[in-house]
């Protein structure tokens, strides 16, 4: 099936590995995804917090140039961007006055990725492409809030109790853990404006991660991802407690079930090391890190 | 308790509810907001005083607020407000009047970052992560700080970890029609 794909500016910054995972798993489920030609960043928390007209046209212009492409459904990994989509459908439906944005006849079906693959029909898909079930492996779904919330623009029905990631997990073989912070917020841009504050949100969810017994946390947002990752070690140096979390894609876990080639690369890219965790599910050939010596040839094992 | 006089301005909401409506009229106090807000251990103002305030068009008190800036627009008050007070979308009004009627707010770093940001996607369309942190020191005036504090090193640690990882672009994606993400942000303060 052909989809268009919004992929949002972070998928070509800080979280390449996200998209290189997303298309790894997508042509392997025969999805095609089509970029929107010339897309522009959805103005991010920045427009709708100090810019309402551009936080409705700069998603606006993308909504105007995806339903030219013509697909009858659009993916969006980044849940911001997918709410800033939404949000600005939203406003444009209801009528408001006063933006440039015009919609065409035509806007594709916006979906959040993890809900996306977490449809009946491409479920099946996944269940028949595992390969390495990821049985004994237990882990929290992380949702954060922007796939969610407020249900009247995202139209998510459990929008405090999300089951697509959940759904994901369990259907790769792994145990999705019963947890209360599936959308607690991460903090988001917090974190680098006032690390003080975001520091203490991320805390408290990889804490009650760590107390469920979760082996890992599995995310579909980059920005989740990255809060909880790239600053773990300094939360843990800071309240003096050991998390050693690993932050997965829900992508990534799909691609190691599936033995996907080169499934296993993305992992080298995170900060807190998920292969220790993952290691049994990986093969002999995905192990590898880029950097670590490869099989000797001149030992037999 | 100290009783003072206070002169509601009830033109207040009504221009906010004209760009609105976010229903801030039919709160009733249950604080189901402020229970819920998992940041509000930084805020001066309870998410449910703000509300109160807006109601009794206490201008000054809200756009000098830490609160409004510390709202990381997560969106649980909105979601689970019983009488559909759209919170979180008042805080990001309450925000953009700041900024545009040049109230210092509160939180000049927070609010800087949002500036900065949208300075950054103008003349691309998209967001060069490699300059953004940096435009925003330059903008907040907060290099001599880093250095002094050597917390310039920690970021810098950091975007060699990225870079290592192959997770920090060098240079910015531009799109074509940069002419029209430039007049979308025309009016931006």
């Amino acid at each position: 099936m052909r989809v268009t794909y919004y992929p949002g500016c972070s998928l070509e910054g800080t979280a390449r590995d996200y998209a290189d995972s997303i298309h790894g798993v997508c042509e392997a489920m025969g999805v095609e995804l089509q970029e929107v030609p010339d897309w522009n960043c959805c103005g991010a928390t920045a427009a709708h917090s100090i810019d309402h007209q551009a936080s409705v046209d700069l998603p606006g212009r993308n909504l105007e140039l995806a339903g030219e492409v013509g697909n009858s459904d659009m993916l969006v990994p980044c849940p911001l961007c997918f709410n800033r989509l939404k949000s600005a459908v939203h406003e444009i439906e209801k009528g408001s006055e006063g933006f440039r944005t015009r919609l065409g006849l035509f806007t594709p079906k916006i979906w959040d990725l993890a809900n996306f693959f977490a449809t009946d029909k491409m479920l099946e898909k996944i269940a028949s492409s595992v390969k390495n079930p990821l049985d004994g492996l237990e882990v929290v779904s992380y949702y954060g809030c922007m796939a969610s919330r407020p249900p009247s623009v995202t139209g998510e029905p459990n929008y405090e109790n999300p089951q697509s990631i959940d759904r994901i997990v369990k259907t790769l073989g792994a145990t999705g853990m019963d947890w209360a912070y599936k959308t607690e917020c991460c903090g988001a841009s917090l974190m680098v404006s006032r690390p003080d504050v975001g520091f203490k949100m991320v805390a408290k969810i990889l804490d009650m991660a760590k107390r469920v017994g979760a082996q890992a946390i599995v995310v579909s947002c980059q920005m989740c991802q990255l809060n909880l990752d790239m600053y773990q070690e300094r939360i843990e140096a800071e309240t003096g407690k050991v998390f050693g979390l690993p932050i997965v894609y829900f992508t990534e876990l799909i691609g190691i079930a599936a033995g996907l080639p080169g499934a296993s690369d993305t992992l080298s890219r995170h900060f807190v090391d998920p292969v220790p965790t993952l290691r049994k599910y990986l093969g002999c050939a995905a192990t590898r890190h880029p950097g670590e010596p490869g099989p000797d040839p001149g030992r037999p094992e | 308790m100290e009783q003072t006089a206070l002169t509601p301005d009830f033109s207040f909401l009504e221009r906010a509810e004209a760009s609105g409506p976010f229903n801030a009229a039919e709160c009733f106090q249950c604080r189901k907001c402020t229970n819920g807000c998992p940041a509000s251990f930084e805020m001066d103002l309870m998410p449910d005083q703000i509300i109160r305030l807006a109601v009794l068009g206490q201008r000054h008190e809200i756009l000098q607020s830490k609160t409004i800036w510390i709202c990381a627009s997560c969106e649980t008050c909105s979601t689970r407000c019983p009488n559909g007070v759209r919170i979180a979308e008042l805080m990001d009004y309450f925000k953009e009047v700041a900024v545009r009627s040049g109230v210092a707010p509160a939180l000049p770093r927070v609010a800087g970052f949002h500036q900065a940001f949208l300075g950054n996607i103008r003349h691309t369309g998209r967001v060069f992560e490699g300059a953004l942190l940096p435009a925003w020191w330059l903008k907040t005036g907060q290099i001599g700080e880093k250095l002094r504090t050597g917390e310039l090193r920690n970021d810098l640690k950091q975007a060699l970890g990225l870079l290592g990882k192959k997770r920090m672009p060098l240079a910015p994606g531009k799109i074509k029609e940069r002419s029209k993400i430039k007049a979308i942000l025309r009016s931006s303060r």
